[in-house]
């Protein structure tokens, strides 16, 4: 704030104090009248010329002087900064250094064991749990069995895979799978036929003709990211067609639908918002869900 | 309608703009209020928007807000406003003209409100969510009821201005100026503009009229309602009118800064938050400055309560006035507000203004001003008056209450921590945690609803019946 600011800024409000004051003190009748009239009458409504109530003037000029007395000693007038120094930063980073200090031994003596050897710790589990809750619950559900369009973290299938490493990773840098939308190059009648082949990935019924249709197209366009046998590629986040979970959906519209629009789906990074720390024991906690 | 022929015109004065906004006072108050169930009961069963885009809680919310404050409000303004600056003038409102188009302005104000809400056009400012046409028509509007309004005070034939006029007249300026700035945005098609400001600024700009529509058109206005109907209905002098000087210029004086209060640990600048609490707290003194020369007014007269609803209405609204303009600077103690922000507690407290405050003191002064207008020697049922003052009564505690637990609680869980240093609680599971008290909320809104649509019945055998009043008196000299 430029000087000239901060100085209309303690003006306002110094003029604000004082005509308060003013006012309040300007109106104090010290000695009590009998109840008479100020004489005015509107529509038959008389006014009383009571003096003003002693416990509340006291309160008000009590609020007016403590208040005065509050921007002395705290940030208020304009750039003035108080006389007690405080600022709502300084206080939040002590709070964090303090809680670091208080905690972080803690969480550090995990932190140097490898996630193999601490995620059937139950206090490593528990701490883990509570990051989990409040930070990977609101998508993934407090039971981690995810939702459609977020993957179920429980059942031991992994999009991106599931090596403690690969989950500290996922976490800390996000994920972005890339799905592309088919509809422009197979049509409608391709996205039919493809979707034929993906049920019979699964041994569910198809037609016959258009199964061999799709695997055509298969062998040409999907078998790059999900294998030839469609057993998927945790390097590109390509997931596996045969194993009956799926992110957006098993029945044919679903498949056909993720065919032809594609798949986006984003997880996002945890490393600016956790410390290591933390990434690493619910990242033991997670690897523990289906270990 | 036959109410409105010309037999029943006053001599001197327009009453025709007052019943019309009498009766939408009431009407918009169960349409508003109507509203709220809904949401109230959309949180506890979401389904209850039946998957249709017009009817979820991010659209109706608006509207209930909307509905409530500037309809049910406004009108309960308008209509008490015109009816109290004539008579406290003796003076016939400055053109009837224009006293219509204020009329008609804010009904079409309302009504594209009602539509362009839930069809989801927002400028995303609360309580100021009405896009950039609609901001425009209000401006009119506006300037137009202070012409009319400050145009009858000019022609007055009393010496004086009375004490309830200066609040409107606060009310009435400050809202306009209110309006213009926070409403200043760059139009980028004719349903959508963009804020004039940016970033914290913005925020700043937000809660500055915020706060602000709360402090004059939620608490000037309607304290300019109490000091004329509180010692008509009453037959009492007002208590002190010392008080009402220092406490009218106080409370015009601080409540301007409170805004930052709503900003409090955001990166709004430490200055600015200090600035707003202390001037919330020393806004306490000025605010129960009403409440005092209300209820002292009464004093003396604490018999008629036994068998005047109407007088009871507007002694439990005084309570839940000074109540809530306590809690209020209360909450702005950043200390408590690191509690109480963005729980339950802050809608608990705007309701028990809202509900307490502004509803109560409306619904009394409209009980006392329908059969004026309608020339009627009084309402059709006062033990219909007395059932609804005692829904009101339980329906606002009820809702307050509720929110009050629901909000400490709240607030509890979010800030509790294991000894490992992690939070105690997700917060899906406060939300879980809150359903009981949002039942209870369900339930007291549904109550105090109730309690207007026996209102509505009420003023519609008023305005029905027969019974005349004695021929209007001439104003009193």
């Amino acid at each position: 704030m430029s000087s000239f600011w901060s100085g209309w800024v303690i003006v306002l409000t110094v003029v604000t104090f004082v005509l308060i004051t003013w006012i309040l003190l300007a109106n104090r009748k010290r000695t009590p009248v009998d109840q008479k009239t100020t004489g005015h009458n509107y529509d038959g409504i008389e006014e009383w010329d009571n003096p003003l109530p002693g416990w509340w003037f006291a309160m008000f000029m009590i609020t007016i002087v403590w208040g005065f007395l509050y921007l002395i000693a705290y940030p208020g007038f304009g750039n003035f900064p108080g006389v007690l120094g405080w600022t709502s930063l300084e206080q939040h980073e002590q709070e964090v250094a303090k809680a670091d200090e208080t905690y972080r031994a803690m969480r550090d003596k995990y932190l140097a064991l490898p996630i193999e050897e601490i995620y059937q710790d139950p206090k490593a589990r528990k701490m883990g749990m509570r990051i989990y809750g409040n930070n990977c619950s609101q998508c993934h559900g407090l039971d981690a069995a995810g939702a459609l369009g977020f993957p179920n973290l429980a059942d031991g299938d992994w999009i991106f895979g599931g090596t403690p490493d690969q989950i500290k990773h996922t976490i800390t840098a996000g994920r972005r799978a890339a799905m592309p939308a088919w509809e422009a190059i197979l049509g409608e009648d391709g996205i039919a036929e493809a979707t034929a082949y993906v049920l019979s990935l699964n041994s569910r019924d198809a037609d016959p003709t258009q199964v061999k249709a799709g695997e055509k197209h298969y062998q040409t366009y999907c078998v790059a990211c999900h294998g030839a046998e469609g057993k998927g590629n945790p390097a590109l986040g390509a997931p596996n067609l045969t194993n009956g979970i799926w992110l957006y959906g098993g029945n044919a519209e679903q498949i056909a639908h993720s065919l032809r629009i594609g798949r986006n789906g984003v997880m996002p990074a945890f490393g600016n918002t956790l410390s290591e720390d933390k990434i690493h024991l619910v990242s033991a906690y997670i690897y523990g869900l289906s270990n | 309608m036959s109410e409105l022929n010309a037999e029943l015109e006053h001599p001197v004065y327009n009453y025709k703009v007052v019943r019309q906004f009498a009766v939408m006072t009431v009407v918009w108050g169960i349409v508003g209020m109507l509203v709220g169930v809904i949401i109230a009961a959309q949180l506890v069963w979401p389904a209850l928007n039946f998957d249709i885009p017009w009817l979820s809680y991010g659209r109706l919310r608006p509207l209930h807000t909307n509905a409530v404050i500037f309809a049910f409000g406004g009108s309960a303004l308008f209509a008490t406003s015109y009816y109290i600056v004539q008579r406290t003038c003796q003076a016939r409102l400055l053109s009837d003209g224009l006293a219509a188009f204020t009329f008609w302005g804010w009904q079409l104000v309302i009504l594209a409100a009602a539509v362009s809400l839930p069809l989801g056009f927002t400028s995303g400012k609360e309580y100021a969510e009405l896009e950039w046409p609609i901001d425009i028509l209000i401006t009119v509007v506006w300037v137009t009821y202070a012409v009319v309004f400050f145009g009858t005070l000019i022609k007055r034939k009393t010496s004086h201005i009375y004490v309830a006029n200066w609040f409107f007249g606060a009310f009435i300026v400050t809202v306009a100026v209110l309006h213009l700035l926070n409403s200043a945005e760059l139009p980028w098609s004719p349903m959508k503009s963009y804020s004039a400001y940016a970033g914290t600024v913005d925020a700043m700009v937000q809660w500055w009229y915020g706060h602000n529509a709360v402090g004059f058109f939620l608490t000037a206005g309607f304290l300019g309602m109490m000091y004329y109907f509180v010692p008509k209905q009453a037959e009492r002098p007002v208590y002190s009118y010392r008080l009402s000087i220092v406490h009218f210029w106080a409370l015009v004086a601080v409540y301007i800064w409170a805004g930052p209060h709503h900003l409090h640990y955001t990166a709004l600048p430490d200055w600015a938050q200090s600035l707003g609490m202390v001037m919330s707290i020393i806004l306490l003194a000025p605010s129960w400055g009403g409440m005092i020369n209300g209820i002292m007014t009464l004093s003396g007269a604490w018999d008629k309560l036994r068998n005047d609803p109407i007088l009871r209405f507007m002694v439990v609204s005084l309570s839940f006035y000074g109540m809530s303009t306590f809690e209020g600077p209360m909450m702005s103690i950043k200390t408590v507000n690191a509690l109480s922000h963005y729980t339950d507690w802050t809608i608990g407290h705007v309701h028990s203004g809202a509900l307490g405050w502004v509803a109560m003191i409306s619904i009394g002064c409209m009980y006392h001003l329908i059969p004026k207008v309608f020339g009627k020697e009084k309402m059709y049922s006062t033990d219909l008056i007395n059932v609804h003052f005692w829904m009101s009564t339980i329906g606002t505690v009820l809702y307050i209450a509720a929110l009050w637990v629901n909000g400490i609680m709240q607030g509890l869980m979010w800030r509790a921590y294991n000894q490992d240093g992690t939070l105690t609680y997700a917060f899906v599971e406060s939300v879980v945690a809150s359903y009981p008290g949002w039942i209870v909320r369900v339930l007291g809104g549904a109550i105090f609803l109730g309690g207007m649509l026996l209102m509505a019945y009420n003023v519609f055998m008023t305005i029905r019946s027969d019974e005349p009043a004695e021929a209007p008196a001439p104003a009193a000299a």
